[in-house]
């Protein structure tokens, strides 16, 4: 064969061999098709690990109840026994070591997700104790007057 | 070249077998591989959204947000709600502003105000990763970083994608977004530090309503999966064929 054939040729027979050298060190070892399937199951195996050891947040109240016994007596016996704790406390994890002071969230907003008025018909949402933002005291945080932990109180 | 009939059908059943014989049904399982094989077959993650009881509170938004690292005030997020209001003129007014993370707390729709003696029928739809089984979004993926995990849940490899955005663009559900951080591909995925641990999603934990579940399909003692199984359900977009796992009760055909 020519030359000028042969040259290009040896190029590009040696280009594919440096990139599969490269590819050798730089894809890792456990890349490949795990599973049944090359299009769904071609991945990086050790990244199910990873995600599988991602920070768990919201520690629920069986963690809250540990310290916090009585407020979550009370709130299991209300009718917001459904609302988890870190609803308006924000995530637990890292408390108390680290954050020593989890939020409190007492604005009307955090309330209205529930309770504002919205007339719907055949929603659920109608058929919660419900109240009109705009008319209802329009000054006052709900919690002057309301008992989160059990909205059947009222504050002392 | 003579051939007896007998010969002949010997011959033409071996070549058929044989042909229909794939490699693969001849491989040998190590004992770890059959070990995973057979646990791994015991799970089958799939959700249950039950709009008849969602009120729109948007916990489940904010939890997420907080659960999953997504930064707080960017438009994005990996779960949402979405509020729809079928007026008498049969129009469909459908919002979900920031992706209903604050609860829906006006009836103000898309700065519209709407009277509710004009109200037909209304709403709220949460929504989220439907982990297909045949998931377009991992068909596209040019570098194999996101995929499917053997019990159902598509994952997204961070330090594998190279933020091409293809896979944005192919879900049929709208589901996955740009990380503003990690400069990469981001959905939602059960929680799945959370579901391999025995727990709920934070959604679901944070829902005090039980319109969001989740189940495991390969359980048939699982209640959520005898639901899912026995009771009426439907997915969204099944015309696309992507087998979504995600199944809604009290689906209007409003919800797109």
């Amino acid at each position: 064969m020519k030359w000028h054939v042969l040259r290009p040729l040896w190029l590009a027979i040696g280009l594919v061999v440096v990139i599969l050298i490269a590819r050798q060190f730089m894809v890792p070892d456990d890349f490949g098709v795990h599973g049944d399937s090359f299009t769904y199951n071609f991945y990086r195996q050790s990244n199910v690990q990873e995600w599988k050891e991602f920070p768990v947040k919201h520690l629920g109240h069986e963690s809250c109840v540990e310290c916090h016994e009585e407020k979550v007596t009370m709130l299991s016996a209300s009718p917001h026994a459904a609302i988890e704790c870190e609803n308006c406390h924000g995530p637990a994890a890292g408390h108390p070591d680290e954050i020593e002071f989890l939020p409190i969230e007492r604005s009307r907003e955090h309330c209205l997700r529930c309770h504002e008025a919205l007339e719907y018909p055949h929603n659920a949402r109608s058929e919660l104790p419900n109240i009109r933002n705009r008319t209802h005291k329009r000054r006052r945080e709900c919690v002057t007057c309301h008992v989160p932990h059990d909205p059947r109180e009222k504050p002392e | 070249m003579s051939c007896s009939r007998r010969d002949f059908l010997k011959q033409a059943c071996g070549g058929t077998l044989a042909s229909v014989l794939p490699v693969s049904a001849f491989t040998f399982l190590s004992n770890e591989e059959a070990r995973a094989a057979v646990e791994n077959a015991n799970v089958r993650w799939a959700f249950l959204v039950d709009t008849t009881k969602c009120v729109g509170c948007g916990l489940c938004v904010k939890a997420c947000k907080n659960e999953n690292e997504i930064p707080y005030d960017a438009p994005v997020t990996r779960t949402w709600v979405e509020r729809y209001v079928i007026t008498k003129d049969g129009q469909a007014h459908i919002d979900s502003p920031m992706g209903g993370r604050d609860g829906f707390t006006e009836n103000v729709i898309n700065g519209e105000e709407i009277d509710p003696e004009n109200i037909d029928k209304a709403f709220f739809v949460p929504k989220l990763c439907n982990q297909c089984d045949n998931p377009p979004c991992v068909q596209v993926c040019p570098v194999g970083a996101t995929y499917q995990t053997d019990d159902g849940v598509v994952l997204v490899d961070r330090s594998w994608c190279i933020g091409c955005g293809y896979c944005i663009m192919a879900c049929p559900y709208g589901v996955r977004f740009f990380h503003p951080v990690h400069k990469v591909a981001d959905k939602c995925n059960f929680c799945y530090h959370r579901i391999t641990k025995g727990m709920n999603p934070a959604c679901v934990d944070s829902c005090a309503f039980d319109a969001r579940r989740i189940a495991n399909l390969r359980d048939p003692d699982d209640p959520v999966t005898k639901i899912i199984t026995t009771e009426r359900v439907a997915v969204l977009k099944d015309e696309y064929g992507t087998k979504p796992h995600v199944f809604y009760i009290g689906l209007d055909e409003n919800v797109r």
